[in-house]
């Protein structure tokens, strides 16, 4: 018997590890390393209306154990990315999470109602957190109220359950949350970047074009730790929790802050096998730590559990 | 295919200011199908770096299962690199990209090939499999100032080559472009890696020959699925049509790209 499928809603995964958006492209580079069917979920970059180019370049800095990113939601828009990508990624057994991006409450409508509709899209994350433009994105994502009524519209009209993406760029997490939940979303997925800048020690200028980008990576991993672990707390939705998962331990450890399901992003870029590797890796390291099923390790930092003395010894 | 190991450092030696040769051994290299192409370097464990440095392949030795690259100490991760030494290992990404296409010339013509500063390795390969081809190579070098200068020799080897500074310290004073128009060198095909600015400089001069520039981005990924590399393409300049330098490149067409 498997340790690792869990169900969430709209979502049947054969394990909880997926690449986060805008990390895997559509997939087709990493076809070419490993069979995609593997994975327990795809989140796709994310789609808008139309076509965008994105930002000008640089669009990525490093930092301390981190990176910076101002890509700009680039994408082919929504016909091609249905009737090209999703159409391809047909071919693989793997549910697909479409994250629906927008500058105005229509785009996210539009986008949602038709992706939602593709045979493999079983889930829609709602991207209301991206930093990096300039109307829409992040905009959605701070206020909550703003957040809510969208959540409502997109509820309205589409056919898998939605997930919405928190932006950690908010003084309280919980609020939007909660603002989100009274929309009607079905889970949440947390969280994206941190918005940060780096500069050019010769020219004093921004290393990005864009002057400023989205902070991911393992230095990010306390701040995420910390949102799931309020977050879980207080709402009901389940969680997929994201933000320098590098490990099968780091895994586990956004299980116990409250996380249902995990998403792994920068960290494909460091080792592109990583997802398939954190999925052998997974089911051992829960048997030393003495648990039969993942789903034992939600929330294990605030629950109270009986069978706690006897994992510990 | 592309393929991810730990090759074992064969040879690490400073061959110019700041500048090192580095020899790997790795089953990789027998997938390395065109010059031009590069790697995708972890130069540490954990996270100083953390990200993949892109270096391109400057020679390829299969039958002992070697390749070459060379490189600039200059940031964290490359000077992390030129700690390296015999019997270390280096986590490899690669071969990725697109290089150089040999087959567009054929035997008896003459290639100029123009290299600036860290652009200049990959155009040794190149210049390899151009001459065992039968293709006639011209080389035209830049660099900084002669302390910075490497592989004078080993490309004169090859076929006639000149070398430009930019304070004059060694060849021409000046830029590649200068060493061309005095010269006045005819040519039937021209590759070209190094500054954008060289890389515009010669686009503009040669619209009507045959011209292959190879760039450079910053990276995230490396195999095309981050879109950080991308570029607006030249029959579409303010569009939405684009390529990614690190999988569609990093060799493009000159105008395929908008520079
Ligand atoms: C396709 C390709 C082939 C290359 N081939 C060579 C080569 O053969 N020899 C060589 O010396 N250099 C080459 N470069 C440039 C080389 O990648 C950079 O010099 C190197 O990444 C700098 O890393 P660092 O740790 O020294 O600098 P840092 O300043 O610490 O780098 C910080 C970040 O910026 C990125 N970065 C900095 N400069 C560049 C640059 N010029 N291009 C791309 N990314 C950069 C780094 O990869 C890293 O992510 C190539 C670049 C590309 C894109
Ligand atoms: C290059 C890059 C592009 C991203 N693009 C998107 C995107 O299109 N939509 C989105 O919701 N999040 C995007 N993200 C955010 C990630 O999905 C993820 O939330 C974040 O990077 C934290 O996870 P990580 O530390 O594992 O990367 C992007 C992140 C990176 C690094
Ligand atoms: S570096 Fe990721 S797409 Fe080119």
């Amino acid at each position: 018997m498997s340790s690792l499928n869990i169900s969430l809603p709209g979502l049947d995964l054969k394990n909880p590890i997926m690449p986060a958006s805008g990390c895997f492209g559509f997939g087709r580079e990493f076809s070419q390393l490993y069979d995609l069917s593997k994975l327990g979920a795809i989140m796709i970059k994310a789609t808008t209306s139309e076509p965008r180019f994105g930002n000008p370049t640089p669009r990525v800095a490093e930092t301390s154990a981190g990176m910076l990113n101002a890509i700009g939601l680039q994408n082919p828009g929504l016909e091609k990315v249905v009737n090209e990508e999703l159409a391809w990624l047909e071919q693989f057994d793997v549910p697909i999470i479409a994250n629906v991006a927008g500058s105005q409450e229509e785009d996210y409508v539009a986008v949602a109602k038709r992706i939602s509709a593709a045979k493999n899209v079983h889930a829609l994350e709602l991207n209301i957190s991206c930093p990096n433009v300039k109307t829409g994105g992040i905009a959605f994502g701070t206020i909550p109220e703003t957040a809510k009524n969208l959540t409502k519209k997109v509820k309205e009209v589409s056919e898998v359950p939605v997930y919405v993406k928190l932006s950690p760029n908010v003084t309280n997490i919980v609020e939007m949350a909660k603002a989100v939940e009274n929309g009607g979303a079905d889970g949440l997925t947390m969280i994206n970047t941190l918005i940060g800048m780096r500069l050019d020690l010769k020219t004093g200028n921004p290393i990005l074009a864009n002057k400023t980008g989205g902070l991911s990576g393992p230095a990010i991993k306390p701040v995420a730790l910390r949102m799931i672990y309020e977050v879980s707390q207080q709402v009901s939705l389940p969680i997929i929790g994201m933000g320098g998962i590098e490990s099968a331990e780091d895994v586990i450890e956004y299980y116990y802050a409250g996380a249902s399901a995990v998403a792994v992003g920068t960290a494909n870029f460091i080792d592109p096998f990583i997802c398939p590797k954190i999925i052998d890796e997974l089911p051992e390291l829960l048997k030393s730590l003495g648990y039969e099923h993942i789903s034992e390790c939600t929330g294990r930092s605030w629950k109270k559990h009986e069978k706690a003395a006897y994992y510990c010894s | 295919m592309i393929k991810q190991e730990l090759c074992t450092v064969i040879a690490q030696n400073k061959i110019a200011n700041n500048i090192y040769e580095l020899t790997l051994q790795g089953e990789l290299v027998h997938e390395m199908t065109e010059p031009g192409q590069f790697v995708h370097l972890k130069v540490s464990e954990g996270y100083d770096p953390m990200l993949r440095r892109p270096i391109s392949i400057a020679e390829i030795a299969p039958g002992l299962s070697h390749f070459k690259m060379i490189y600039r100490a200059e940031g964290r991760g490359t000077v992390k690199l030129s700690e390296k030494k015999a019997g270390d290992t280096v986590d490899v990404l690669g071969p990725l990209g697109n290089g150089f296409p040999v087959h567009e010339v054929k035997q008896g013509d003459t290639a100029l090939l123009v290299g600036g500063g860290i652009g200049v390795p990959p155009l040794y390969e190149l210049s390899k499999q151009l001459v065992k081809q039968g293709v006639k190579v011209v080389h035209i070098l830049g660099f900084q100032t002669e302390s910075a200068v490497f592989y004078e020799e080993k490309f004169s080897k090859l076929g006639e080559t000149y070398i430009a500074t930019a304070d004059g310290s060694l060849g021409t004073k000046g830029f590649v472009t200068n060493v061309i128009d005095e010269l006045k060198l005819d040519f039937d095909i021209l590759y070209s890696c190094g500054p954008t600015p060289m890389l515009k400089a010669l686009e503009s001069q040669y619209r009507h020959k045959k011209v292959y520039l190879s760039l450079e981005e910053r990276m995230g990924c490396g195999i095309g699925a981050c879109f950080a590399c991308v570029c607006h393409t030249g029959d579409d300049p303010e569009g939405y049509s684009y390529k990614k330098v690190c999988s569609d490149g990093p060799v493009f067409k000159a105008g395929e790209v908008v520079l």
